[in-house]
């Protein structure tokens, strides 16, 4: 030990950090640098992972070109931005709205937060197989709770291709508002008490401090979680699997869904390979304007 | 100190070489279901008589391909026997997944002429019916049906039935009466209960629906090609009766499927029937025996063929059993299906509740009072018609998944547009697998 603190302090500050970054670098570079360029490559060629001994061709730009041209994958986009939108407006409002109840001190707090932090915990096959016990128009409780508030009769959440897209925006609300929750939760708590002391003695109504003073602070959190859940939500796959396996016929399937199937069940891996870079600059370039944006509000 | 290390390390280093020093060992990969179960029991025959342990590693259906076919495109050395779908024959023969097994099968005098023919075809041969063998015949299996035969007797219904529909309420010769009976249960009460008509296949994500609805398709005549003309699917694959079985099926499933029954495959249907909920199933003959056994608090049941309509069809199931070429145990595994092929290892497997294909089993005068289903079985074995069997089966599966599933269960556009895009996706396939 001590030879090694010995040796330690030969180094520069510099060759530490180094010591330090390298390993991470290293494991970086090889899971996800090198299979990215790697993916790059086979995104101009006809490459198909299960036919042993065929030599892939380069084929240009072709694949890019199919997969925009082609409706279907319009499609999936659709889909892929319905379902993103909606849980992240979704996960936005109740979050909040959650988050400013357990703002507020009153008897069991603590316990439900616990409470309300524990469907993230979960695992999302295990969320997507119960859920489709839930949404069961037999014996699922859903039905019997919506029919209990009105009656609309028997109807299949997950069989009917009006019902499934939200049916997953529903689960995944479920699942994932907790955590927009307990984000904007540190941003309220974050919140000096003096600037709503001083509303106070500005007559500022409870409305406008909201408005001028929690919004504002909390705001910059809001759309950090909203990122998160925004990246993830796009590259959804196992939650919506096992709860639709992406139907009724594909009306819940997901652009990651159809990625899958065109990688690792028909094997087009050139295409699929097209593809998944097409999702990647897709999602990169949202993910950049959205953090200069939130830099902006931040700087405000 | 000396004596306990000689105490302590003497057993320690005899247990580590009689583990190594154990018997060889296989294994053998299959989906998680009853024969499975069957297989594994009459295994320890093979053990007991060669010394050779048999590992299995069964898969859940759902996710029996994905499995199975990464661990043959990996070239992977976990499975040295393989019991794969009979549309598998095609790609394991092609890409070398499977060993070929003319020269063992001469060598060892198991002849082909043994094994059902149709079965045969079916699990073993590629180029399909040419005497090229990658498979021995394990498991016969075809789509059929089970039905409540307690509610079926029952005289109040018999006679609403036939005064309903002009004939016996019995065993459907025919899709249009499979209709009018399971429309007849649909609704219904008995005994205090809300009954439904037929569980049928309608899942998604592997191959249910397009199992489900090809039994109607080949009933009503419907061929994948122009026989002289391979590859050329228009007018055959979405011929105007092959429509209408489409049709035909989204009519089922809107008149006679329970609520929810939206993505249900083998055990979604086998729950909805073992719980009361339907008078019909659709499902492998692989279940019948368990169904049978299980027959309890007045549940009988009955089974038959895939029904007739404009000719007579079923879908194929049942796999054949493939020694994997990665496999570094060849020549054991080898021995276990010399073993498996004998015919007196085929009458235990059929006993224990697998489906041989050896016609010695098939053929003895007792096989068709051996088990109520055991008639229905030879029939359809008869009949039956396979999905393509081409190298790339799962791209030829995929969309036909995905437009069926819309149209049945999600009631997207029309059954012949349905048929004519999964043509273009399947020309697109072969286009890219230089076959046309």
């Amino acid at each position: 030990m001590k030879g090694a603190v010995k040796k330690f302090k030969g180094l520069s500050d510099k060759a530490i950090a180094w010591l330090f970054i390298t390993p991470t670098l290293i494991l970086l570079l090889a899971i996800n640098i090198y299979p990215l360029i790697y993916a790059i490559r086979m995104s101009f060629t006809n490459f198909y992972a299960n036919k042993i001994g065929r030599e892939p061709k380069f084929v240009g730009l072709k694949n890019y070109k199919k997969i925009l041209g082609k409706e279907e994958i319009w499609e999936k986009m659709q889909i892929t931005a319905h379902f993103v939108c909606w849980t992240l407006v979704l996960q936005a409002l109740i979050g909040l709205g959650l988050a400013l109840l357990l703002n507020r001190k009153f008897k069991g707090n603590e316990l439900l937060t616990t409470l309300i932090v524990l469907p993230m915990m979960l695992s999302p096959a295990v969320v997507g197989v119960f859920w489709t016990y839930l949404y069961n128009p037999q014996v699922g409780l859903f039905n019997y709770v919506v029919n209990f508030f009105y009656d609309f009769g028997v109807f299949d959440m997950i069989g009917s291709s009006t019902l499934a897209p939200w049916s997953i925006v529903i689960v995944d609300t479920w699942m994932w508002t907790p955590f927009t929750m307990l984000i904007c939760l540190a941003g309220l708590r974050s919140i000096p008490n003096y600037l709503y002391e001083a509303a106070e003695v500005d007559r500022a109504s409870k409305w406008q401090q909201f408005i001028h003073i929690t919004l504002p602070s909390v705001l910059p959190f809001l759309l950090l979680a909203l990122l998160f859940r925004g990246i993830e939500n796009f590259k959804m796959f196992d939650l919506v699997v096992e709860l639709t396996s992406g139907g009724p016929g594909s009306a819940t399937e997901l652009a990651s869904i159809n990625l899958k199937r065109e990688a690792f069940e028909k094997w087009k891996t050139g295409y699929s390979s097209a593809f998944a870079v097409i999702l990647f600059v897709t999602i990169f370039g949202f993910g950049n304007v959205y953090v200069k944006v939130m830099n902006k509000i931040k700087e405000r | 100190m000396k004596k306990i290390l000689t105490v302590f390390l003497i057993p320690v280093f005899a247990l580590f070489f009689s583990l190594n020093a154990k018997a060889e060992s296989l294994t053998l990969g299959w989906a998680a279901w009853d024969p499975a179960n069957a297989l594994q029991e009459l295994s320890k025959e093979f053990t007991a008589e060669t010394g050779i342990d048999m590992n299995f590693e069964f898969v859940p259906w759902t996710s029996f391909a994905d499995r199975m076919l990464n661990e043959l495109n990996n070239q992977g050395k976990t499975f040295d026997l393989l019991i794969g779908d009979s549309q598998w024959i095609g790609a394991g023969a092609t890409y070398g997944h499977y060993v070929k097994l003319n020269d063992f099968f001469d060598a060892n005098g198991i002849s082909m002429d043994d094994f059902n023919p149709a079965t045969v075809y079916a699990y073993s041969t590629w180029p399909k019916g040419t005497p090229n063998y990658y498979a021995l015949p394990a498991m016969g299996d075809a789509l059929a049906w089970a039905y409540r035969k307690d509610w079926f007797d029952r005289p109040e219904l018999q006679a609403e039935f036939k005064s309903k529909h002009g004939y016996d309420l019995g065993v459907p010769k025919t899709w249009d009466e499979l209709y009018d009976m399971c429309s007849f249960f649909q609704g219904r009460e008995i005994d205090g209960v809300v009954r439904y008509g037929a569980a049928i296949n309608t899942e998604r994500g592997s191959e249910g629906i397009t199992m489900g609805v090809t039994a109607a398709m080949y009933a009503w005549g419907m061929e994948y090609e122009d026989p002289n003309n391979p590859y050329s699917m228009d007018g055959y694959f979405n011929s105007a009766e092959a429509a209408e079985a489409v049709e035909f099926y989204r009519k089922m499933y809107e008149d006679c499927a329970p609520p929810g029954h939206s993505d249900a495959y083998m055990v979604a249907n086998l729950d909805a029937y073992k719980s009361g909920q339907v008078a019909f199933q659709m499902n492998w003959y692989a279940f019948w025996p368990g169904v049978y056994k299980e027959d309890s608090d007045g549940r009988e049941s009955g089974f038959f063929a895939n029904p007739c309509q404009n000719v007579c069809a079923a879908t194929l199931g049942g796999q054949g059993i493939s020694v994997v070429s990665y496999s570094d145990k060849q020549d054991l595994a080898l021995e276990y299906m010399k073993w498996f092929a004998r015919p007196d290892i085929q009458q235990k497997w059929w006993d224990l509740g697998g489906y041989s294909c050896h016609m010695d089993v098939l053929g003895s005068p007792d096989f068709v009072d051996s088990a109520v289903y055991a008639q229905g079985f030879l029939d359809s074995m008869g009949i039956v018609k396979d999905f393509w069997q081409e190298p790339t089966f799962v791209e030829l599966m995929l969309p036909m998944q995905e437009r069926i599933h819309d149209y049945v269960v999600n009631g997207k556009g029309s059954a012949q547009e349905a048929l004519d895009k999964i043509i273009e996706d399947w020309e697109e396939v072969f286009e890219a697998d230089g076959k046309i």
